[in-house]
């Protein structure tokens, strides 16, 4: 290969094609941009569920739990706990989270403990409103069942 | 130091033995994390596993910087056959860097998060709480800064010097990560946006530019150690980073498959991260031809052996396991279990740790005025600490690979009403994670051999020292 491929080539493969490539993607991720308001249905993004986001990136929730498969795998998958824990609906969601949130740490021994974030109760329906946001994006099809 | 060939090299010492210590580190926080795995409130009211996680990834991320920027400092001037631009201000953003980065790790192990949000006004530029990119905002910008700082430093260098091909590719990968870092700053209320944008940083640093980086260091060590043709082993470089942009820059699409993005990513995302693994591969065979063909007998056995194990390791784990699970109908049953655990564990220590070791293993008698290469003796340590922690990785990675399979299997393929739930899951993947944390263990052993090779040449350092 020494000779017919020279260095030259293969630092124009390396130029040519990095830009190429890159522009490509620009491309692709700004049509996906322009896509993205059918599947994430961001007219239902609230100042609630603009609050919630901030309450769960303040309390470093990724920390343990995924959101949409990314994050730790250490507790369960959220991206679909609205429809796991209030079956769909609203108000048992946010029944069920202020529940949960107040006992935390359940402290079994042994057991992996969620720690006590002390919320208050708006902070805990905004976390509520966040999560069914996530819930209801179209995220082709994913998780393959309801325990995420 | 009289065997440096540029006195300015020596800035590379204290980011490389900063390095080793995050690395020490980020090695104890895992152990926690791993035991927590098994023994849920170990540890739980002091360091959560959220925090602990934090300061392990974080760790890693800081080390690896330190590494390069050490890797950088070290080899641009030879490269470039000239001093360093300015050796003062490598020291200075090395205090600025070094001291910012122990505060951050601090506040995370002292205070809440919540509590470090609002200290450091979060809520006027939130970008805290995302996975990799939890630094405090004023960190964010000290990152900035520094890297402005160090790419101003070894771009005048280069500027003044010679461009050869690997200053060319070390910087172009330098930049990269710079510029991919402002996206970090980027956090729109709509979560389907800020998810599309953070794979800007996280995916196209480490399967993008950082292996523009990691070939460039590779490339270095392999001229010096094998005495190989430069201009042979600079066509290999640039084959082999052109498919690395080529593949990674639209195998960012991998990451696209269930974020509310259009359908067509599940096709694109696949067909290119199939591609992935090739220039990984060319990598393997490039190592391996070099040192093969060397002209030169180095006496520096250890860096070659961390320099051909950099190049196997990072095709399994980043070529190899990455493959495993990123054809999207797989992918559909995968994302977010311990396999995508494994397979970051292997390709991290793999491509990135080892390289910087690597360069280390090459740059350190130097630095240190032992001379081309430790005693014997020291050398022998340092090979033990490679292969017991490289095995280590190999069976960490397994234990993760069998826990991830088992997990897709309880809970991921049953229908609704059938799977069992996480919680559940977990408690059967238990002796999984109990064999992974005693390969762990194993790793921290191995870490505290590699440690102990500085000692073995310090006597000899010292009596250097005093005849000067």
């Amino acid at each position: 290969m020494s000779d017919t491929f020279t260095k030259g080539m293969a630092r124009n493969i390396y130029y040519g094609g990095s830009v190429f490539f890159l522009l490509l993607f620009a491309a692709l991720t700004l049509h996906t941009t322009k896509e993205m308001p059918k599947s994430d249905h961001r007219e239902n993004l609230t100042e609630s569920v603009a609050r919630g986001k901030v309450v769960w990136e303040d309390n470093n929730c990724i920390g343990c739990h995924t959101l949409i498969g990314e994050g730790a795998y250490y507790a369960p998958e959220l991206g679909n706990v609205y429809f796991r824990r209030g079956g769909g609906n609203l108000d048992a969601f946010k029944g069920f989270m202020q529940g949960w949130m107040k006992i935390q740490p359940l402290g079994v021994p042994g057991r992996r403990q969620m720690p006590q974030f002390n919320l208050t109760e708006q902070q805990v329906d905004d976390l509520a409103e966040f999560l069914k946001f996530t819930a209801e994006m179209d995220v082709n099809s994913w998780p393959p069942n309801i325990e995420g | 130091m009289s065997t440096l060939k540029f006195q300015s090299q020596s800035v590379a010492t204290p980011y490389f033995v900063f390095a080793l210590v995050l690395f020490a580190g980020q090695i104890v926080f895992g152990l926690i994390m791993g035991l927590q795995y098994v023994v849920g409130d170990f540890l739980a009211g002091a360091i959560p596993f959220n925090v602990a996680r934090m300061v392990h990834t974080n760790l890693l991320i800081v080390w690896l910087l330190f590494g390069f920027m050490g890797a950088a400092y070290f080899l641009v001037p030879e490269e470039s056959e000239t001093e360093l631009y300015s050796p003062k201000l490598a020291i200075v953003l090395f205090w600025v860097f070094a001291v910012a980065g122990t505060l951050t790790i601090l506040g995370y192990l002292l205070v809440p998060y919540s509590t470090l949000a609002h200290i450091t006004g979060n809520e006027y530029f939130p970008t805290m709480g995302r996975e990799f990119l939890e630094q405090p905002t004023i960190t964010k910008i000290g990152i900035v800064i520094v890297c402005l700082g160090f790419l101003f430093n070894i771009g005048m260098t280069i500027l003044r010097g010679r461009k050869t091909v690997i200053n060319m590719v070390l910087i172009t990968g330098l930049i990269g990560l710079a510029v991919f870092f402002l996206f970090s700053f980027y956090n729109p209320a709509n979560i389907a946006l800020d998810k599309l944008f953070w794979w800007f940083v996280v995916h196209l640093w480490v399967e993008g530019v950082w292996e523009l980086i990691m070939g460039a260091i590779l490339a270095f060590i392999l001229i010096k150690i094998t005495g190989v043709d430069r201009e042979i082993i600079e066509k290999w470089l640039y084959v082999i980073i052109a498919m690395a942009l080529i593949s990674g820059l639209l195998g960012t699409g991998h990451h696209f498959f269930w974020l509310a993005t259009p359908g067509y990513w599940q096709w694109v995302g696949s067909v290119f991260s199939a591609i992935e693994p090739l220039p990984f591969f060319a990598m393997v065979l490039y190592a391996f031809n070099m040192v093969n063909n060397r002209r030169r007998e180095h006496p520096n056995k250890a860096a070659t052996l961390w320099a051909l194990g950099t190049a196997v390791m990072a095709f399994l784990g980043a070529g190899v396991w990455g493959f495993l699970h990123t054809l999207a109908p797989v992918n559909y049953y995968t994302h977010g279990t311990q396999i995508t655990a494994a397979h970051g564990h292997m390709a991290f220590y793999g491509a990135y740790a080892m390289i910087v070791l690597t360069i280390i293993s090459y740059a350190m008698p130097k630095l240190r005025g032992v001379g081309e290469a430790s005693s014997n003796k020291a050398q022998v340590i340092e090979m033990w600490g490679f292969w017991l922690m490289t095995v280590a990785m190999v069976f960490i990675t397994l234990f993760l690979t069998g826990a991830g399979i088992l997990q897709v299997w309880l809970q991921r393929i049953p229908e609704n009403g059938e799977a069992l739930n996480f919680m559940a899951t977990q408690d059967k993947l238990s002796i999984f994670y109990w064999a992974r944390e005693a390969a762990g263990v194993v790793f921290l052993v191995g870490l505290i051999t590699y440690l102990c090779n500085f000692l073995v040449d310090r006597k000899a350092v010292e009596k250097r020292g005093e005849v000067e």
